[in-house]
């Protein structure tokens, strides 16, 4: 039995990972549906397959228990869930304590926007027939957990052009 | 905007069924095209049921997908959608591997969108260590190499998402050359790459940090912004390094504040604000205790503090971030007291959002300016029984915070009480250590002996056993191991005996956590420890064990060795014990290593069941050692505990000590495995023993490792049990005495907030200097009473925020009793106006005819407020602002050109001695209009009176959400006028802002007030033909049957009620059916078609707003109900 124990790691192993700076400030991006059905997730972490699920349902368990009055920050487990929600769709980001959840709260909103302008008004099915574009317009906002882009017009720049040559 | 989204998106249920066949933006394929088998996989997801029907269709898609992928005849187009679907499966949570190697040959192959698919899938695909992510480098290096520059995108993209840290020479010089490239896009993406390469090898971009620089200063926003994310981490890391490029930074963000950027940069007007949050945050590094360097960024803060005007949830992000920086450097008084304003706006703030970050501001900055806490300790505590878990848990910490040895208790007793509440698992093991590290400082070191020794024997089960987080354990191992030593540092103090016990046992077991603290100065400490009077024998029996299980992880110690000289002679017997132990594991590293391992204090024990070799040295023990294969040294130890036999006092014998029993097994020649299992055992079981007292251990020597493991009790229940019931009893107490909730939370404010502030701040959390003070040792009583006066001493020195029933002088008294009254009265004028605009013309007040009619209904009872006998009811006849308020409307009255138009009466808003607010609502043709005037009730001039709303969802302010009056002379009145436009339909929501003026101190007043939709809805004008046109061309109607009261009667009486609350123009009647139109300003068309059956009215609204029926139908029915 203690042969269990002493094979855990050396302390200098755990000393690295206490160190070891939570350098991912945003470390996923969801769209879920009230039903609880992903329409979109990118995760800046990696995190395995059949754990996403799990965590997807736990995060919209969270978002839909909570009302309008309360506030659209969650501290759950060692992160915190910046929620928005656009009719039934939530989008939901995961940051690190060092993110400002404000800030990201109005990411949330200009990425709508962004998607809004692309498709002239936006909605469920867009995202759901448009993923890839989806993807590709979150890209270009969103890179290693850093908010790199927020000019709509550059964000879509890259999308415009890769359009129109496919229409070409 | 979002309105638009947030309606297109609730549509979508219904258009579900009919794919728009039009084409997709820019051309691409069919927006929504059913017929593909993309378009079958997603409406087949969106019709699932049930997780068992989603297994079947995935499985169903992956076996399809598998045949289509591998089949030679895919083309890259039909590989393109099937990415698409494989990135479905995996989404939903089903793997698809199969694919992943199509994702890598798409990305290879494909052209343009079809490889920019590729990528995509294998980004989201593959893991930073995937085997298969070799095979995408050399897609990568042709495509950094492309002319085209699309390719180049793509693959610079890729390369900052996803790139296998071993092959980052193969494709750094490509991407160095990157840095020249004449468009800003591919410089942009560049910068990004290497700022991957960054995270994953710093090393390998440490020659290109002059690079980084040019990125810096590169003339195009985009590559700039790039490359603050490289040196937010390398300043993050080394912050001395980059102190040069200051300047730099502020200049940056001066031009950004400034507006200087390229207007698409704009994000609801404000400029770039991401990026001043990122620069923000690099000041705040910079600045961090560099007071020269700090010096150069206060103007700039000062700016953006200022330019962050606009209330907006983005100006919101953008001050909390300046509000942190400002507290990280080194501090600038008239900066952090524009900082403290900004958070006291958050923290008072109706939004909840913005609570929540003062909130978290709050905490931020507590233990620089605790004064800050006891401006807002009222907010606090109001936040602290908010309904928003959220809230409070943010709430606990800022209080966790602040703890001191004075607040201790009742600050537990709230996280406490919230753990009662809470589910989430990782919420209470994360609260549970924070009370453990609380409490452990503060009972022990302020409860000191009297303790039942319970606690400390749980508080060390709670930290050895730990949670389920391996990290939190350690991270909590590591601040006790820390807080300790520099308690230890200080010489010559006195602690409890309990505390330094505890002490020396996290010592010894976890000090190997802290990189900076060598293990021979903590042995220095804990040997001066030992030379001390005032050390009890047993105290000293920890310390010595501690010190032992130290030196197992050392080589040699000149402190050890010294130790054991010392002690050999010494005249206690337990320490000569001990001191003889040492010596002998000192001389044997193996065996020491083995019999003290790191961290297992947890560690199962194995007992050898049959007790066979114990047996035998029982019996050997009995009789007096005098066994002839005993060892000589282990004959004089027994010989030696049987001298002390009485010293039960410290719970242990020479036999029962864990290193003389191994020592000795492993001597006598017993096989070594017994004897390693047999000192685990001991060894733990010497500790354990050391905690308890009288009775707690069993007496029988050996069977005591079994017996000693009872079932570790939850820790919650160990602190509530124990530390703070009778501290908590006595708080109850005190709170039930008063009755009144107010009192009552002023009450818990004293408690909670006592030990804050200048001169008695003693807070435990982390601060090493003021400890001497807290650790003297009190009697309970006394303890209490000091408390007590700090409590009411603090009462007084901070009154106008917490005024103690009994010490607070009357005046003081009236001043609360003025605030609420002020408050009161803003809700009773706004509840009052939302009564009138609901019921119907029975006013005598009415004086214009016509529209003014119908639009009068909010003028009502509003002015009946201004009459005596209404002030008299809410205000004690003594306070001030009666007289003012009765004479002042007197000279209120509308401007003219306003004047002909109808109006609510005039109501007041809100009003403090110094000035009252008024407000009416101006009902013109096209607009419906604020007018607000601001009277000044002083005898001196009020200066820079600043009037702003707070944005909403529902309105729009038009021009600016600000007035700003420069001056008001005394006794006289300014007002000014806004447009106010119903931004999204609701039946009725409620516009408040506040008014802030400066006279001696700053002043903030809040107000709000209710607009309903009828204040917006107009008459609209048409013939019935355009009404038949306008008929079929909308969308969205709502159908309902109201039932009609008798004295409804006709249609006609019933509709002419309707046109004159909802302001309709009624287009036609014919027998039982009438038509009507209104539109809601500016310019939003709404039909009604009502037809009368029996005692029924339908009524049928079409609107091109889909929100709008509904809401005009809600109000249609409630006048329906009314009349």
């Amino acid at each position: 039995m203690w042969q269990k124990y002493s094979s855990r790691l050396p302390a200098s192993c755990n000393k690295q990972t206490i160190s070891e700076p939570n350098r991912k400030m945003i470390k996923f991006f969801l769209m879920v549906n009230k039903q609880g059905q992903t329409r979109l997730s990118r995760y800046y972490e990696h995190v395995e397959i059949h754990k996403r699920t799990m965590l997807e349902a736990e995060v919209i368990k969270n978002c839909l228990s909570r009302s309008r009055e309360q506030c659209s920050f969650i501290e759950y487990k060692d992160f915190k869930l910046v929620y928005r929600q656009y009719a039934a769709l939530f989008i939901v980001v995961g940051i690190n304590e060092t993110e400002n959840e404000m800030a990201v709260y109005e990411l949330i909103h200009n990425f709508v926007e962004v998607l809004d302008r692309y498709f002239s008004r936006v909605s469920e099915l867009d995202i759901m027939f448009n993923l890839d574009r989806v993807h590709i317009i979150l890209d270009e906002m969103v890179l290693n957990g850093c908010i790199v882009e927020t000019n709509k017009n550059r964000i879509l720049a890259p999308l415009f052009v890769l359009d129109k040559m496919a229409e070409s | 905007m979002s309105d638009v989204v947030e309606r297109t998106l609730s549509a979508l249920p219904g258009l579900l069924g009919q794919h728009d066949p039009g084409a997709g933006p820019g051309g691409g394929p069919g927006r929504f095209s059913a017929t593909s088998r993309l378009g079958s996989l997603i409406r087949s997801i969106t019709a699932l049921s049930s997780k068992h029907e989603e297994e079947k269709l995935i499985q169903q898609e992956q076996t399809n997908l598998k045949a289509t992928v591998s089949a030679p005849t895919t083309t890259l187009r039909l590989m393109k959608e099937c990415m698409v679907r494989l990135i479905y499966c995996e989404m939903l949570g089903y793997e698809s591997s199969f694919g992943y190697i199509h994702a890598i040959k798409l990305a290879q192959q494909g052209n343009l969108l079809e490889k920019r698919v590729g990528y995509l899938a294998v980004s989201l695909f593959l893991h930073e260590n995937h085997e298969l992510l070799l095979l995408l480098v050399n897609t990568v290096v042709k495509d950094l190499q492309s002319t085209n520059l699309v390719e180049v995108c793509m693959a610079l993209t890729v390369v900052s998402q996803i790139f296998p840290r071993e092959m980052i020479p193969a494709v750094l010089p490509l991407i160095e050359d990157k840095l020249q490239h004449s468009k800003e896009i591919i410089r942009r993406k560049a910068v990004q790459a290497l700022y991957k390469f960054y995270l994953i090898a710093p090393n390998q971009v440490q020659h290109i940090h002059d690079k980084f620089r040019k990125a810096l200063c590169d003339r195009d926003v985009g590559v700039m912004a790039a490359s603050l994310h490289i040196y937010l981490q390398m300043i993050k890391k080394n912050a001395s390094g980059y102190k040069d490029l200051t300047e730099s930074f502020v200049t940056i963000l001066k031009q950004v504040v400034g507006g200087k950027l390229p207007i698409d940069f704009n994000y609801h007007s404000v400029p770039a604000p991401w990026l001043q949050i990122q620069l923000l945050r690099i000041l705040g590094l910079l600045g961090k205790d560099d007071p020269r360097t700090s010096e150069l960024m206060y103007d700039v803060l000062d700016e953006s503090l200022r330019r962050a005007e606009i209330n907006h949830n983005i100006t919101y992000a953008i001050l909390f971030e300046c509000v942190q920086t400002i507290y990280t450097i080194c501090p600038k008084s008239d900066l952090l007291e524009k900082a403290a304003k900004c958070i006291g706006k958050f923290v008072l703030s109706p939004k909840i959002n913005l609570k929540y970050l003062g909130l978290k501001a709050l905490t931020y900055v507590i233990q620089q300016d605790p004064n800050l806490a006891l401006q807002h300790q009222m907010t606090i505590i109001e936040c602290l029984d908010h309904p928003d878990p959220i809230i409070k848990r943010e709430t606990l910490e800022l209080l966790y915070r602040i703890t001191n040895g004075q607040n201790v208790t009742v600050i537990v007793q709230k996280m406490l009480d919230y753990l009662r509440q809470s589910k989430e698992e990782y919420t209470i093991i994360n609260l549970t250590g924070k009370i453990a590290e609380l409490t452990m400082n503060a009972v022990f070191s302020v409860g000191g002996d009297v303790m039942h020794p319970d606690i400390p024997n749980n508080f060390l089960r709670l930290l050895a056993e730990g949670f389920d987080d391996e990290k939190e354990d350690e991270q909590l191992r590591l601040y006790a191991v820390q807080s300790y030593l520099s308690l230890l540092e200080e010489e010559d103090t006195f602690y409890p005996q309990k505390f330094l016990q505890v002490m020396s046992w996290v010592l010894g077991e976890y000090s190997y956590l802290t990189n900076d603290g060598d293990p021979e100065i903590i042995i220095t400490r804990l040997h001066r420890l030992l030379k001390q009077t005032f050390v009890t024998s047993e105290t000293k029996a920890w310390i010595m064990t501690a010190i032992t299980k130290m030196s197992s992880r050392m080589s040699c110690s000149k402190t050890v060795d010294k130790l054991i000289q010392e002690f050999s002679t010494s005249l206690d017997t337990c320490m000569r014990q001990y001191a003889f132990e040492l010596k002998h594991l000192c001389e044997n590293k193996e065996l020491m290593k083995k019999l003290l391992p790191l961290d297992a204090s947890c560690d199962e024990i194995m007992v050898d069941a049959s007790l066979s070799f114990l047996d035998g040295f029982v019996a050997e023990g009995l009789r007096c050692g005098a066994a002839p294969y005993k060892p000589h040294h282990q004959r004089q130890e027994e010989k030696l505990s049987q001298e002390k036999g009485d010293m039960s006092s410290s719970g242990f014998t020479g036999r029962q000590s864990p290193a003389g029993l191994s020592l000795g097994s492993d001597m006598s020649g017993n096989s070594a495995e017994i004897g390693q299992k047999e000192t685990n055992c001991l060894k733990l079981d010497g500790v354990r023993k050391l905690w308890g007292k009288e009775g707690y251990l069993p007496k029988k020597e050996n069977k005591t490792g079994k017996e000693d493991k009872t079932q570790p009790v939850p820790p919650d229940s160990i602190l509530m049990g124990h530390v703070v019931d009778p501290p908590l009893m006595q708080s109850e107490q005190q709170v039930v005495s008063l009755s009144e909730e107010e009192k009552e939370k002023k009450q818990l404010a004293s408690t909670l907030f006592v030990g804050l502030g200048s001169n008695s701040s003693i807070s435990l959390m982390g601060r090493a200097d003021t400890i001497n003070q807290k650790l003297k040792k009190k009697s309970k009583i006394s303890e209490t009473q000091n408390s007590e006066e700090a409590s009411s001493f603090q009462n007084i020195a901070t009154l106008p925020f917490s005024p103690l029933p009994d010490t607070a002088p009357n005046n003081k008294e009236n001043f609360q009793g003025n605030e609420h009254l002020g408050l009161r009265k803003v809700s009773l004028s706004s509840s009052e106006v939302l009564e009138a605009s609901v019921s119907f013309d029975t006013s005598q007040s009415l004086r214009e005819a016509g529209l003014d009619e119908k639009l009068s209904n909010c003028r009502l009872s509003t002015s009946s407020l201004f009459a005596d006998s209404n002030i008299e009811v809410f205000q004690p006849p003594k306070t001030v602002p009666d007289i003012v308020a009765r004479k002042a409307p007197l000279s209120l009255c509308l401007p003219e050109e306003l004047a002909g138009h109808p109006h609510s009466e005039i109501v007041e808003l809100c009003s403090c001695d110094i000035l009252t607010v008024y407000s009416c609502k101006v009902w013109t043709d096209d607009c419906s209009l604020l007018v607000l005037f601001v009277a000044n009730n002083s005898t001196s001039p009020l200066k820079t009176v600043n009037l702003v709303f707070e944005t909403t969802e529902h309105f729009k302010i038009f021009e600016s959400l600000s007035c700003h009056f420069p001056v008001i002379e005394a006794q006289s009145m300014e007002s000014c006028q806004k447009c106010v436009q119903l931004e999204k339909v609701c039946t009725e929501g409620i516009l408040s802002g506040s008014i802030s003026y400066h006279l001696d101190m700053d002043t903030h007043l809040e107000f709000s007030l209710i607009f309903s939709l009828s204040d917006f809805i107009r008459p609209m004008k048409i013939t019935t033909e355009d009404f038949g046109r306008l008929w079929l061309s909308f969308s969205n109607d709502v159908k309902q049957n109201i039932k009609m009261s008798p004295s409804q009667g006709s249609l006609s009486i019933a509709l002419n009620a309707l046109k004159q609350k909802l302001k309709l123009h009624i287009v036609e009647i014919i027998g039982n059916e009438g038509i009507a139109a209104c539109q809601l300003l500016p310019s939003i068309p709404c039909l009604l078609h009502c037809r009368t059956h029996a005692r029924t009215l339908a009524l049928w609204f079409r609107s091109s707003c889909s929100a709008l029926p509904d809401s005009l139908l809600y109000q249609c029915q409630k006048m329906m109900e009314e009349s």
